[in-house]
């Protein structure tokens, strides 16, 4: 009984400690990510397009992989998304050269295929939502969450012509469209997920009843 | 069917393997819920196998290549991503399944005589497996991967005189790069299996020589029946085999659940800082090994004073090295007339229970910032060195209080509790 006593308190003192180990800082936003909301996944994929990719790249990502997954025509895509030296199998790089970003900026932009995995949805939310006006930096912009950023604020635009709630949606979407770029399987391990897990249900529960059976002698 | 039968047994001992290991090899039938373990960790072995095979058609061993590599098969290979989480899950679920296995004999003395070697034989397998999924875990070639290799690799860099040179040689450079990379692959995907494949089988075939301990501790071969079958045996097929059918069930089931629902299981299976590339000059923000080597990382870093003219790391290696030689040990050092836990006194139980305590202690102390306080009171290194000495007492302290220890008569029959 002391063993089980035991037990139970070190899985419950290592399981809370789990959930809390993965959210990592606790003074980011929480953000709201649901991979079947389509139409924000397309909004934060246009808005990624817009202004996102002409520095960063998602070079994990294929433009036609997105177009599927996310339901875009291939005219749309064509027209809204590709360069026009670019096929729909291609992989969505950034659109300046390495040399140039050094040169603008003192140091290449990050590729952010996997920055939703590598930092987390809040870090990303939190962090657009985060810049200031600073008069001293070169770009004239600082970030309160990553303090000396080289990047400004390039969303300005946006956050100045919308309301806040309006800006907040954009950068959810922004967010939400990251997270499917992280990992895109997940649009589909949750829904084959559940289908074995019934599946290992009942080949559990005949298992049981098949082991009761041949066990019915053993005393 | 009889005719072909026939045909291989002349040639090849079907009927008579097949007879003395499984129809006709008799298990103690009061098994509970720890003697799955075993079954589910050869499961686990067989599966690691098969998704490591179909990853290495994909995988690239190449500094330059190997992230990008399994990125593609998260994303472009048919069911990579599948077979890649399986992969990971597999390789903390065999720790899981592992360390319960180890616990059971610990619970029911299944280390003790007549069964020694069966225990050597694990410690030795559960060390190699440690092997094993060391050099999994650089081949992502991710910045956690990176940094971890660098640091392992570095503690044989304390061994006096050639520490320098033999981390050198480990590594194949004067940092990890790619000709460690390449070569960790290679223990990885053959040598490591190979070894486990052979450890595995002799592990059996010692088992099959002396029968299964239960959890009475009762030797089931002192009892026999008029044919010479002991009177409180069942043949492992099929009473056993339905049973762990059963058991896979269970286990599947919630080894599935984490594939599919949370693969990196909040940073426990997958940490964040792995999904970053390697890169030689940024550390990520701490570097932990993955939580099945936390609790020896614990005791190498707990260690904070130079004691006789050698210094504080050397002492956390031997220590660390101490705290799994000693387990080797657990046969002779634990001097009890029985086996079971049911007929031990509350010396031995509190013992174990302390022990429990100071190892999953340390292993959550070992993900932690060692100067940070996470628990209450102390420091984290603090709360590691308290563990740090209650996990060797129990090992130093066994021969005396295993000894002292006001037993209860066992048995002569397993009992069905």
């Amino acid at each position: 009984m002391m063993m089980r006593i035991v037990f139970a308190v070190l899985f419950m003192a290592v399981t809370a400690n789990g959930f809390a180990a993965g959210g990592g800082d606790e003074n980011l936003d929480s953000v709201h990510i649901d991979l079947r909301d389509t139409e924000s996944l397309q909004k934060g994929a246009a808005t990624f397009a817009n202004y996102c990719q002409s520095c960063h790249g998602i070079k994990y990502m294929r433009y036609n992989r997105m177009a599927t997954d996310l339901g875009i025509s291939e005219d749309v895509l064509r027209s809204n998304f590709l360069q026009p030296s670019q096929k729909p199998s291609d992989v969505m790089d950034v659109n300046m050269s390495e040399e140039d970003a050094k040169r603008w900026f003192g140091t290449a932009p990050p590729d952010l295929s996997l920055t939703a995995r590598s930092r987390s949805p809040e870090w990303i939310y939190t962090f657009l939502r985060s810049f200031r006006v600073d008069e001293q930096s070169n770009t004239g912009w600082d970030n309160d969450l990553f303090a000396d950023v080289a990047m400004p604020h390039v969303l300005y635009s946006v956050q100045e012509s919308t309301t806040r709630e309006e800006y907040d949606d954009t950068v959810r979407d922004l967010t939400n469209f990251l997270v499917y770029v992280a990992e895109p399987a997940k649009l589909v391990r949750y829904n084959i997920g559940i289908w074995v897990l019934i599946f290992m249900g009942i080949f559990t529960i005949c298992a049981y009843f098949l082991k009761k059976e041949y066990w019915k002698d053993v005393h | 069917m009889n005719r072909i039968l026939k045909w291989f047994d002349d040639r090849y001992p079907i009927v008579s393997v097949w007879e003395e290991h499984l129809s006709k090899y008799y298990a103690p039938k009061n098994f509970n819920i720890w003697y799955f373990f075993g079954s589910l960790a050869l499961l686990v072995f067989v599966m690691q196998i098969v998704t490591g095979i179909f990853l290495t058609m994909h995988y690239k061993p190449d500094a330059d290549l190997a992230f990008d590599s399994v990125e593609h098969i998260m994303r472009d290979v048919s069911w990579g991503w599948l077979m890649r989480y399986l992969h990971s899950t597999g390789a903390s679920m065999f720790f899981v399944v592992i360390y319960l296995h180890m616990f059971r004999s610990m619970l029911y003395g299944s280390y003790k005589g007549p069964r020694e070697l069966i225990w050597i034989i694990g410690m030795v397998i559960y060390l190699t497996l440690m092997a094993e999924a060391f050099f999994g875990y650089l081949l992502p070639w991710g910045n956690m991967s990176y940094w971890g290799a660098q640091v392992i690799i570095s503690l044989f860099g304390a061994v006096p005189f050639i520490g320098e040179g033999l981390s050198e040689w480990l590594r194949g450079d004067f940092v990890v790069s790619d000709a460690t990379l390449t070569r960790f692959f290679a223990f990885h995907v053959i040598l490591v299996p190979l070894m486990l494949c052979g450890l595995i089988f002799v592990h059996m075939v010692a088992l099959h020589k002396t029968g299964s301990n239960n959890p009475d501790g009762v030797e089931i071969k002192k009892n026999k029946d008029e044919s010479g079958n002991p009177k409180d045996g069942i043949p492992f097929h099929p009473y056993y085999t339905v049973k762990d059918l059963f058991g896979v069930g269970v286990f599947l089931f919630i080894f599935f659940g984490i594939t599919f629902m949370v693969p990196e299981l909040w940073g426990w299976f997958l940490e964040r800082a792995n999904f970053e590339p390697a890169n030689s000059l940024q550390t990520p923000p701490d570097i932990i090994p993955l939580w099945y080597l936390t609790p020896y990382y614990s005791i190498l870093r707990a260690v904070t004073y130079p004691l006789f003219g050698i210094e504080a790391k050397l002492w956390g290696v031997i220590s660390m090295g101490l705290a799994i030689f000693l387990l080797f040990l657990l046969p002779w050092l634990d001097r009890s007339p029985v086996k079971s836990i049911r007929y031990r006194g509350w010396m031995f139980k509190s013992a174990l229970a302390v022990f429990v305590i100071s190892f999953v202690l340390l292993g959550y102390l070992g993900t932690k910032n060692p100067q940070a306080i996470d628990l209450f009171l102390f420091t984290n290194v603090r709360w590691a060195q308290i563990c740090y000495f209650l996990y060797f007492a129990f090992f130093l302290l066994m021969p005396i209080y295993s000894r002292l220890d006001p037993v209860k008569p066992v048995p002569d029959r397993v009992t069905m509790k």
